[in-house]
């Protein structure tokens, strides 16, 4: 990068700065990676606070491993800047690399060595003491279900458990920020549930979290915002039912009443609730838009009037149906 | 720095316990001792009353059951040696998913790559080291004869000069493990180059001397040494005749200059018996063979760091 270019860059970070006021854990401002002529990832801003399971989606290719080495100081910016709690991964590496724990894609360990002489190894490499490393590892081995296997070889692990062993060697260094990418790509449903399980836990004593996953339904059980990674744009971001809302309800929320005998009165008298904007009938069904959840006020209105409630749920969206519709509408 | 010594005892404990390296180790141990004790048989032949470093000679007498001197035998071995300890530093880490772990940790780039060379050049050490005390050990019960304190000299500087080629070949190796994804690809690299430079490289030399001062039967001497020349200089391009040459100075010392104009003068200029050089003419001679080697080495080294600390590191 030139000297004017990273002044500049410096400038916009200032600036970013000023306007966000807090710090997030990690952030980024107008994050560029391009390979010649092709950009994996352009001009991308983000921000996770602390304690947060972001969930980075997007089909392959979209820059969401590109996004993680440059969080991580593995590969160099193009352009644009980057911080892990203050720090910038490009030029602060080892205090970057001290915080955050980093499972990759296809992990692998010395396939020689026991479990927890692997794990033993990334203890001395983070020069952690001796007395800590052998009580500590065998804590973790116990928290992912491989106390059994401490002795045994990592060539003899099947994918799942490596997977599980690999949170146990990102843990090892009580990482503030995780970086887990596909931590269930490949393993069995038993096995996807117990990885999930294990990174909530870690969420639960506030270490921040980033997931790179396709399994939607599997982000949408743990993550509490999810971005949306498109040919290295970010094309969406927020919490899923903030997304699904936005994306599919045109920002609005979808209430399905079923009543016994729905009157044209009725219909009526839930129009006029403050905050409904349509309500449709079919049958004994009413389909009602509003600004806001509106489900004890329509509840009355329908107990005040004549009509039996039957039922009434809120449509919810799934994280499947948002990410389908971003990449149908590209 | 303890992410480099955690490295380095690691790699250390890796090499001792592999195979390739145990398999290798004891076929040198098997060639040294067979070569030493055929020496032994064979060493009375040439020796009179005034023949000094006798104990030396233990180390350049070939016999006829096995054509090859001991340190010929080290010459073949200990580029293969180094190639071993280096072909797979870098990729193989990379294709089995461990570079990116190991570098999401707290240390300096550097450090994989030093801690490598590091453990590469201590096994190495040992292991040369080990061998000529061995056979120096085998030899003097058998000959009985005990080496002077020039001799011992002599040895220490051959095993400096032996690890030294063994880690310009290493770090030739380790280079090509930095360029090359495949494991296979930087062994057959650092093989093809090995063969070309000891086989081939003394036949180029060989054709171009001879394409530029054509010599027979017939030459006069100042042809013959003006091409013996040529071929050196150009031979000298490949580090394994660098070593020859160095080796044979040190454990020749009669012999002296490795150059053929000298030895001829001093035939020709009636006769002489060449008396032998003190060490420190040796250590003169050799210097810039040595200093050469040290460079090479040292090139290779920086080629395989520039490259490594730029790179991009994915795991798949």
């Amino acid at each position: 990068m030139s000297l004017l270019g990273w002044r500049s860059c410096l400038c916009v970070w200032a600036d970013g700065e000023n306007s966000m006021g807090e710090r997030g854990v990690i952030e980024t401002k107008d994050l560029v990676k391009a390979y010649g002529k092709f950009i994996a990832v352009d001009k991308l801003n983000l921000r996770v606070d602390e304690g947060e399971i972001f969930g980075f989606l997007g089909p392959n290719g979209a820059g969401k491993t590109t996004t993680i080495l440059m969080l991580l100081g593995l590969t160099e910016p193009t352009s644009g800047a980057a911080r892990i709690c203050g720090f910038d991964p490009t030029r602060e590496p080892l205090k970057v690399k001290r915080i955050t724990g980093y499972l990759p894609e296809k992990v692998g360990f010395y396939e020689d060595l026991t479990a927890t002489e692997n794990l033993e190894y990334i203890a001395a490499l983070n020069n952690l003491p001796r007395d800590v490393t052998s009580r500590k590892i065998s804590e973790l081995l116990d928290m992912v279900g491989l106390s059994e296997m401490s002795g045994k070889k990592v060539g003899t692990f099947s994918h799942g458990m490596k997977q599980r062993l690999g949170i146990a060697d990102v843990m090892i260094k009580d990482p503030k920020v995780a970086f887990f990418d596909e931590p269930t790509a490949g393993i069995d449903p038993e096995g996807i549930d117990q990885v999930l399980t294990i990174i909530t836990n870690m969420a639960k004593q506030k270490v921040t979290i980033v997931l790179s996953s396709h399994q939607l339904h599997q982000v949408q059980k743990i993550c509490t915002r999810v971005g949306i990674l498109s040919k290295g744009h970010l094309v969406a971001e927020g919490s899923v039912d903030q997304l699904g809302r936005e994306t599919i309800g045109g920002g609005k929320f979808r209430i399905e009443v079923q009543v016994s005998e729905p009157t044209s009165k009725l219909v009526k008298s839930i129009k006029n609730i403050k905050g409904v904007t349509n309500v449709e009938s079919s049958g004994d069904l009413l389909l009602i838009c509003c600004d806001k959840d509106l489900r004890p006020q329509i509840a009355r209105t329908v107990v005040d009037s004549d009509s039996l409630l039957v039922q009434m749920k809120i449509e919810e969206y799934g994280l499947d149906d948002i990410y389908m519709k971003y990449f149908r509408e590209q | 720095m303890s992410g480099l010594m955690a490295i380095f005892w690691k790699e250390l404990a890796d090499h001792f316990s592999s195979k390739r390296f145990i398999i290798l180790s004891l076929l040198i141990y098997m060639a040294g001792v067979a070569t030493i004790y055929v020496a032994a048989q064979n060493i009375r032949s040439g020796v009179t009353e005034t023949t000094q470093f006798i104990f030396l000679r233990l180390f350049i007498v070939s016999g006829e059951t096995i054509p090859f001197s001991f340190p010929f035998f080290l010459s073949l071995f200990i580029p293969i040696v180094g190639i071993a300890l280096g072909f797979d530093a870098i990729n193989s880490e990379r294709t089995s998913g461990n570079l990116s772990r190991i570098l999401s940790q707290p240390l300096y780039r550097d450090s994989v790559v030093n801690g490598k060379f590091l453990a590469g050049l201590v096994t190495l050490a040992i292991l040369v080291a080990s061998i000529v005390v061995l056979v120096a050990g085998m030899g003097l019960r058998m000959i009985g004869v005990p080496p002077t304190a020039e001799e011992i000299l002599r040895l220490f500087a051959f095993i400096f000069v032996s690890i030294i080629y063994g880690a310009f070949w290493m770090s030739l190796a380790v280079l090509f493990s930095v360029f090359f994804g495949r494991t296979a690809t930087s062994a057959l690299a650092s093989i093809a180059l090995w063969i070309f430079l000891f086989l081939f490289m003394s036949m180029i030399a060989g054709a171009i001397a001879g394409a530029i001062v054509p010599i027979d039967q017939n030459s006069s001497l100042e042809l013959v040494a003006h091409n013996d020349e040529i071929y050196r200089t150009i031979s000298r391009i490949s580090p394994s005749t660098l070593y020859g040459e160095t080796v044979q100075v040190l454990l020749m010392p009669e012999l002296g200059n490795p150059s053929l104009t000298l030895m001829l003068i001093s035939m020709y200029a009636g006769g002489m018996i060449p008396t032998p050089l003190p060490l420190g003419q040796s250590l003169l001679i050799i210097w810039p063979q040595l200093t050469s080697l040290i460079a090479l080495t040292a090139l290779c080294f920086a080629g395989s760091y520039i490259r490594f600390m730029r790179e991009e590191i994915r795991s798949t």
